[in-house]
Parts: structure tokens; C-alpha cells; sequence
């Protein structure tokens, strides 16, 4: 095993409500939904027509720029409604659960002993290709190409972030398969990171066929993006496969038992939360399923839902569904009430990174932040505190500016292949000119895809 | 709290659109968001905020000014009791400070901030704070003798030319405050260098030259050196007696601008700035190098008595102090890179200590170094930035060559 890359630059956040661990399995909900907008750059196009009747593993819609593509039903049930946005957007595919769950069998099969394009094929038709994205863009992996490497992180660094270890517990043998499944995706390696003192599941320490990293440091060295900028950074032309710890699993379950089986772990967490916990439900659950009578009342507060972690998580309405790459939902209060002389007064209930409050004296505490925006937008001012949250060789203002002139030779060369929004949340967190950067970075992305389509 | 902020909301309608004065919005939501940090919440990207603002940025920059203002008002009325050869108490000598020093912050603040406020209005953005920083620099970096419409036009050439037309806070090249001093030396050199003004007052010292005491020359230490230098037969120590000792350079109490003349407050400052961690080290640092190598060098070369004046003698001398604290670490004039920060503040140092020792027209070196470093700022970066892309395209190749 390689050596520990210790990340020195980045940053914590103390946030109060962090999860006990313990599994529960709440009861199924009457609705659950797949959001096309959980995949960037999607032109859904739908395959089936109100009151069909789906399985868990049935395809519901598909991309209409790449027709391979499809998005299968999470559940078995009825397809009920499409709710639509501005411009007639396509939001949530609502499907009613039955009561049991019914699956589409796509065979079982040990993917060592089948071809690449049989391992595609498979997971392109049960419509589990999605959960592979891809750098540069960080958007859903196309099915032609092929990866110089696949990477994996095992643990995650995001404030209240779920213990992995805790997650792949029980389910060690589907994440070994799913490994398997992904080598034969690849002419590169599969590389797995782990936390240096954390990762002790053998899932992970022992994962066969891939090449083992530890990492060590604040957040967010769990981030796949640093770990590949740190193991094997992306250049021009280079395009990586990435993945989340669950989805391998979900990968594997597909090759042992032939179905989409869409159960995961999903942690609810946050500082409204009475009893943080984990939860095993189904992709597109509900999140009532598990938040209710267990958000904290206060008058004065209103909780913001958000499927995903506090830095890029997505704000979701307190009975929305659960966001297609998440095992997270935090629950924090919103920020919505004016504060008397709120920027001069240091109070100890604010946590900054500056030494201007009293936090860097109480490194203990944990803090119940909100989501006040504190101050409007100003021009970029302050200099030096961006570069000690992004621990990459990449000039984080620079970037920001090559982007909000649109000047793509310097984004190329700054190195925007390398990077994806939620790289840039903690630079955009510590901003105190509140400056929108994981938008600016989606932007920039966007428009270095377009100019090579 | 609740009395106040219904207060507002009670008037905001009157400033919104439709309003009777809704012209006025962007000077209403100056002052409503330097009350209230509104209710406003995150929409997309990161939930939560540090938070660390603007506001409370500038607002430690203050803190930082606030002992060099104090001390500044105290050795005006200091310099004036002394050249006019009365003895006064510490409180008569500070009121007399505080009565010929406020004024020039009034007059700062208001004709800068009328100007930041039109062009908030016209450009419909929010009053940007980096004003409330220049308008209390402006105050401490000119001499106290300095007629308040000097002042008040200076601030707002500074204001429109150096900051305004390129877009406001944070698009500027030039530092504003020393853009104002500029303008002042530059437009008014018979009322701003020398020793008197036309108006028979000494320029550094509230007082009229004529009735002062025979022993006091009203000269800054800068101004004593530079024409013993030029007069050319006086030895390093004939010129250093000449000069206020060392120790009263360090504490401050020689005439001089308004803030720059106690090192030992600045040095206050710098650690307050240091300490929360709102000012460069970095760039404080590297000035400092910067003109304690020019001075050394210019020691062992020394030709004339001016270049074998010790070398720390131009850290405690003049505005190299203040200028280094709080007017190099200016962080959107500054150069913005890490390493570019070094070299920025470096040439800084050596560029003050050349201009003092080597050109005999100016005896102050610290703002022309600033601002001259100011423009070349962006070249600086535009060379640490080519460097990082050059390690970024050697990174590939042996990547290339591994895959090949």
C-alpha cells in the first residue's frame, strides 16, 4: 500500500447533530420519485404513460442526447405523475410503491466472466448507468468511452457526513462485486481511497482488484476530486470514472441477483434533528418516511431540508424526495430573521474561519448554523483565504475569473478539467464577498462542454 | 431590537420602487445593512456562510487605525505646544489634536461616501464598504495643516479616478487613500512640501512659522536628512544629531503626517491586523526585508552621509511604517497571489529606500513605492500564474509518457 497523502489545507466544519449509529428501516411511503434534475445536463425524454404499471427496474425515462441511457423505477408500482416546472421542466416521475416489491430480472452473472461490453450492456439496461459520472464536467458517464481509471472514495469528509464503514457494513461481498463489475470498465486501475485512521472495514481495506490510497486531513480530502488531483490528476483529453461507495454496492447487487435492487443508507442528520440516525429506504424515498415527529418545533425557526451534505446538498421541500446520489439529509435552521448590528457583535454562536470571532478559541465547540447569507454580493476583495481550503495546485481566484469572463483558454489552463462544484464549496463558504462560485464553477463547466460537443 | 427593525421596514416601503424617495434606495440599504444583517438566506451553492463579511473585514481594518489615530491627535496638539513653546497638559494637547484632526475624517468620510452612494445609485449596486477603510486613511496620511477643501477634493479625485471609473471596490488598481495623497502632493506642492505653506504655517505642525520658537524647525526626520545629505559636508553622525533620536522616531513624537509617525502603534496595529487574521503578513514581512536590504546595501556602498544612516533608520522614519501596515496589504491593489506577495512587498521596501536615499526631489519614498508597485501588481500575478499553468503542463508530460 502506497504511502498516506496528508491534505493539509481545508477546513471542518463543526456542526452540531451528528448521527448515532444505529440502522433503522422505516415503513415504505405511499410515493416515491425520481428527479431528472438530479442529473445535470439530462433532456429526459419519458417511456412510459400515466397509470402504467412499473417494476423496481423498469425504465421510466431516458436521455434524449443519449438514448442508451435510461432511468429505472426505484420501486414497483404505478406510474402516477409528472411534475413539472418552469418551461414545462420535468422535476419529479412520481411512482406509487405496491406494497412489494416486484422485479424486472436483468440475470445474475459473476462480471469477471463476461465481456466489457456485457457489463455496459447490463448496466445500461437496468438503468443503473447513471451512477457512474464522470471528470472533466462531472456529469453522467457516456457509455463509449473509456476510462484511463475509475475512482472511489470509501470515506467522506463533508460536515456530518455518514461513516462509510458503518454503511458498507453486511454488505461487504455485493461491494467487492461491484468492484469486479467496474475493473472490467477500465483499461486503468480502480483506485479505492480511504481514511489513513478511520477506514477499518474490511470491505475496504481488503477490496481485491483495485489500488488502495489513504488520505489523511480536514475536509475535503474525502472529496474525489482532490484525491484523484493527489493520485493521478486529470489532464487535458483524460476522462475518469467516479463513484459513490453505495452505487458500487448497488452495482454488485445487480450482478449477484440480477435485479435493481435500489435500497440504500441514507443518515439524517443536522442540528434540527432530534434523533439523528440511519435509515435503510429506497432510492427516491420520501424523506416524511423518516423525518416525521423527528424534526425539532420552534416557533421562531423553520428547518431547511437539504438531500446531501450542508456545503452542495440541494434544498429540498419538507415532503420532497430524496436527491438520486445522496445518502444524506441534513436538516439545519434557515437564516431568515434580520439580526441587530448581526456583522459587528461577535457572538459565540458563529462559527468563521477568520480569527474576527471567538470560534478559533473553542475548537471543541459545535455550532447550529444556519443559512443567513450574512452580507449581498461584493467583487472579489480579500485575497489568500480561498488557496487554505483547496488543497490542489490550482489557483482557485484565477479560475473564479477566468470563468466570469468566459475566457476558456485560461479555464483550460487553470485547471477546470480537474475541478467540480462541490470543490469549490468550501472556497464559496469562506467567501466574505458571497461569492456564488460552486454556480460560477457548474457555469464554467458547462460552457467548456459545449465548446467541445 | 424589535422597536428598531419595524422602524425600518416602516420606512423601507418609501425607498422601494414607487417610493417617494426611491432614488435613495442604495444609501437606505447602506445604512439598513450596516444595522440589520437581513434576513436574506442561501438559494443555491453552499447552505451554509462563514461568517466573516466585508463589513467585519474593514471593521478590524479600523480597530487596527484606531491607537495611530489616537496617537496621531495627542502629537498634533504635542508638535503645536512645542513649536510655540508652551508647556500644556496631556488632555489640552490631545483636545487640540482632536480638534484640528477630526475635521479632516469628517470631511474624508462625506465627500467620499456622497461619491460612493451616487455611484451605488447610478450603477444600482450595493454601497460597497472599502470606503469605510480609505476615508479613515486619507485623515492620517496627509499633513493636519492640509485645507479641508484640499481634503475634500483630493478624496474625491481618489475616490471617481482611482476607484470609480474601474468599477468600484475591489476593481481598482491604485490604493485610493495613497491616490489622494498623490493628488494633494502633486497639485498643491506649495501648500504640501517644504517646510512652510503659502498661509506662513509649517506644513507638518499646526502652527503659524512665524511666531514659533527659534529651536523648532517644524521639519519631518525624512526632510532633516535629506537636505543635510544635499548640503554635502556634514559627516552620518553630525546629520543623525540633527535628526530626533531613534527612540523618539519609534515612539512617535516627531512632526509628520497625521498617522504615520509612531512605529510602535503601527507595530499594534500590524499585530492586530496579523492576529485576526485580516492583513498580509506576508507582504509586511517582505517590505520590511525589502528596505532593510536596500538600506544594507546602501551602507556598504555608502557614498554620502544619507546612505550610511543605519539601516533600520528608514523603518522608523517617515511613513515606511504606516505605509507598510496598512497601505501595502491592501489586498485588491496588492498583488494577489501567494508568492507574488513576496516580491510585490520586497520591491516595495527597496523601491522607498532608493527613492529616499537616491533622488534628492523627493525625501518620501513610501507612497510613490506603493503606488508604482500597485501597477505592476498584475504583472507580478500574470507571472506567478504562468508559472503554475507551466508546472501544470510539465505535470503531463511524464503522464503521457507513463501511458505511451
Amino acid at each position: 500500500m502506497s504511502k498516506v497523502i496528508h491534505i493539509k489545507r481545508g477546513l471542518d466544519i463543526p456542526l452540531e447533530g451528528a448521527a448515532e449509529k444505529i440502522l433503522q428501516t422505516p415503513s415504505r411511503t405511499a410515493i416515491y420519485a425520481v428527479k431528472p434534475t438530479d442529473f445535470h445536463g439530462l433532456f429526459p425524454k419519458m417511456l412510459v404513460s400515466e397509470g402504467d404499471k412499473v417494476k423496481a427496474g423498469t425504465p421510466l425515462f431516458y436521455d434524449k442526447y443519449n438514448e442508451d441511457v435510461v432511468f429505472a423505477s426505484p420501486v414497483s408500482g404505478t406510474y402516477k405523475q409528472l411534475v413539472r416546472g418552469a418551461k414545462r421542466r420535468i422535476l419529479e416521475v412520481r411512482i406509487e410503491a405496491d406494497p412489494q416489491d416486484d422485479y424486472v430480472d436483468f440475470g445474475a452473472a459473476d462480471p469477471k466472466s463476461l465481456s466489457r461490453e456485457e457489463v455496459r450492456e447490463k448496466l445500461l439496461k437496468s438503468g443503473l448507468w447513471p451512477v457512474i459520472r464522470q471528470r472533466p464536467y462531472s456529469v453522467i458517464a457516456h457509455q463509449e468511452d473509456t476510462p484511463r481509471d475509475i475512482f472511489i472514495s470509501a470515506f467522506k469528509s463533508t460536515p456530518l457526513a455518514p461513516d462509510m464503514d458503518f454503511v458498507v457494513n453486511g454488505q461487504e461481498e455485493s461491494f467487492q462485486k461491484g468492484l469486479d463489475a467496474l475493473g472490467m470498465l477500465t483499461d486503468g486501475d480502480v483506485h479505492l481511497s480511504m481514511h489513513s485512521e478511520n477506514t477499518t472495514s474490511p470491505a475496504f481495506t481488503e477490496a481485491k482488484g483495485v489500488v488502495l490510497h489513504r488520505f489523511k486531513g480536514p475536509h475535503p480530502a474525502g472529496n474525489v476530486g482532490i484525491q484523484i488531483h493527489h493520485i493521478k490528476p486529470i489532464n487535458k483529453g483524460d476522462i475518469v470514472w467516479y463513484l459513490d461507495v453505495q452505487d458500487v454496492i448497488t452495482i454488485g447487487r445487480l450482478f449477484e441477483k440480477g435485479i435493481y435492487d435500489a435500497s440504500k443508507i441514507v443518515v439524517l442528520n443536522g442540528s434540527e434533528v432530534l434523533k439523528p440516525r440511519y435509515y435503510r429506504v429506497l432510492s427516491g424515498v420520501n424523506i416524511t418516511a423518516f423525518t416525521q415527529d423527528n424534526i425539532r418545533k420552534e416557533e421562531e425557526t423553520t428547518p431547511r431540508f437539504i438531500s446531501g451534505d450542508v456545503l452542495s446538498g440541494e434544498k429540498i421541500p419538507p415532503d420532497g424526495f430524496l436527491g438520486f446520489y445522496d445518502g444524506q439529509l441534513t436538516v439545519i435552521p434557515e437564516g431568515d430573521k434580520p439580526e441587530l448590528l448581526g456583522w459587528l457583535i461577535p457572538k459565540t454562536d458563529k462559527f468563521s474561519v477568520s480569527r474576527t470571532f471567538f470560534s478559533f478559541l473553542m475548537p471543541w465547540k459545535k455550532y447550529r448554523l444556519n443559512t443567513n447569507i450574512r452580507s449581498g454580493e461584493r467583487p472579489f476583495v480579500v485575497t489568500g483565504i480561498y488557496e487554505k481550503v483547496l488543497p490542489m495546485d490550482i489557483m482557485p481566484m484565477q479560475l473564479i475569473k477566468s470563468i466570469m469572463i468566459n475566457d476558456i483558454d485560461k479555464m483550460e489552463k487553470l485547471g477546470i478539467y480537474e475541478i467540480a462544484p462541490e470543490d469549490f464549496a468550501l472556497p464559496e463558504y469562506v467567501c466574505p464577498s458571497k461569492i456564488e462560485m460552486q454556480t460560477i464553477v457548474r457555469e464554467g463547466l458547462d460552457s467548456m462542454q459545449k465548446e467541445f460537443a | 431590537m424589535k422597536a428598531l427593525h419595524n422602524l425600518v421596514e416602516k420606512v423601507k416601503p418609501q425607498f422601494e420602487k414607487g417610493g417617494r424617495f426611491q432614488k435613495f434606495y442604495r444609501t437606505f440599504e447602506a445604512f439598513e445593512t450596516f444595522l440589520f444583517v437581513k434576513g436574506d438566506v442561501t438559494t443555491r451553492g453552499s447552505h451554509i456562510r462563514d461568517a466573516m463579511d466585508m463589513k467585519r473585514t474593514m471593521f478590524h481594518v479600523i480597530i487596527a487605525l484606531t491607537p495611530v489615530l489616537l496617537f496621531g491627535m495627542w502629537n498634533v496638539g504635542m508638535q503645536h505646544f512645542k513649536a510655540m513653546g508652551e508647556e500644556a497638559a496631556f488632555m489640552d494637547q490631545f483636545l487640540f489634536g482632536l480638534i484640528k484632526v477630526l475635521p479632516l475624517v469628517v470631511v474624508s468620510y462625506a465627500s467620499g461616501l456622497i461619491v460612493e452612494f451616487i455611484f451605488a445609485t447610478i450603477r444600482d449596486h450595493e454601497v460597497n464598504e472599502g470606503f469605510l477603510v480609505s476615508g479613515m486613511l486619507i485623515p492620517l496620511i496627509i499633513p493636519v495643516t492640509t485645507p479641508l477643501w484640499m481634503v475634500a477634493v483630493a478624496t474625491v479625485f481618489a475616490v471617481i479616478i482611482g476607484k470609480e471609473v474601474f468599477g468600484g471596490t475591489g476593481m481598482n488598481i491604485l490604493n485610493p487613500a495613497l491616490l489622494a495623497r498623490a493628488f494633494l502632493f502633486f497639485a498643491y506642492p506649495a501648500y504640501l512640501s517644504g517646510e512652510e505653506n503659502p498661509a506662513g504655517n509649517f506644513v507638518w505642525t499646526q502652527a503659524p512659522a512665524d511666531q514659533a520658537v527659534d529651536a523648532y524647525s517644524g521639519a519631518t526626520p525624512l526632510a532633516e536628512a535629506a537636505t543635510a545629505s544635499a548640503a554635502g559636508d556634514v559627516s552620518a553622525s553630525q546629520m543623525m544629531e540633527s535628526m530626533p533620536s531613534a527612540f523618539e522616531m519609534f515612539i512617535g513624537t516627531i512632526p509628520g503626517s497625521v498617522g504615520e509617525t509612531s512605529t510602535l502603534l503601527v507595530l499594534l496595529g500590524a499585530v492586530i491586523l496579523v492576529a485576526t487574521g485580516v492583513g498580509s503578513l506576508r507582504i509586511m514581512l517582505s517590505v520590511v526585508v525589502g528596505g532593510l536590504f536596500t538600506g544594507l546595501l546602501f551602507n556598504l556602498v555608502a557614498v554620502n552621509p544619507f546612505m550610511e544612516l543605519p539601516a533600520y533608520y528608514h523603518l522608523i522614519m517617515g511613513g515606511f511604517a504606516f505605509g507598510t501596515v496598512y497601505m501595502a496589504t491592501d489586498p485588491v491593489s496588492a498583488s494577489q497571489t501567494g508568492s507574488g506577495k513576496y516580491i510585490y512587498g520586497f520591491l516595495i521596501g527597496v523601491i522607498t529606500v532608493l527613492i529616499r536615499v537616491v533622488n534628492p526631489a523627493y525625501p518620501e519614498g513610501m507612497m510613490l513605492a506603493i503606488l508604482f508597485m500597485n501597477v505592476f501588481a498584475p504583472l507580478i500575478d500574470h507571472y506567478v500564474v504562468e508559472a503554475n499553468i507551466k508546472r501544470r503542463m510539465k505535470r503531463l508530460k511524464p503522464v503521457a509518457e507513463q501511458s505511451a
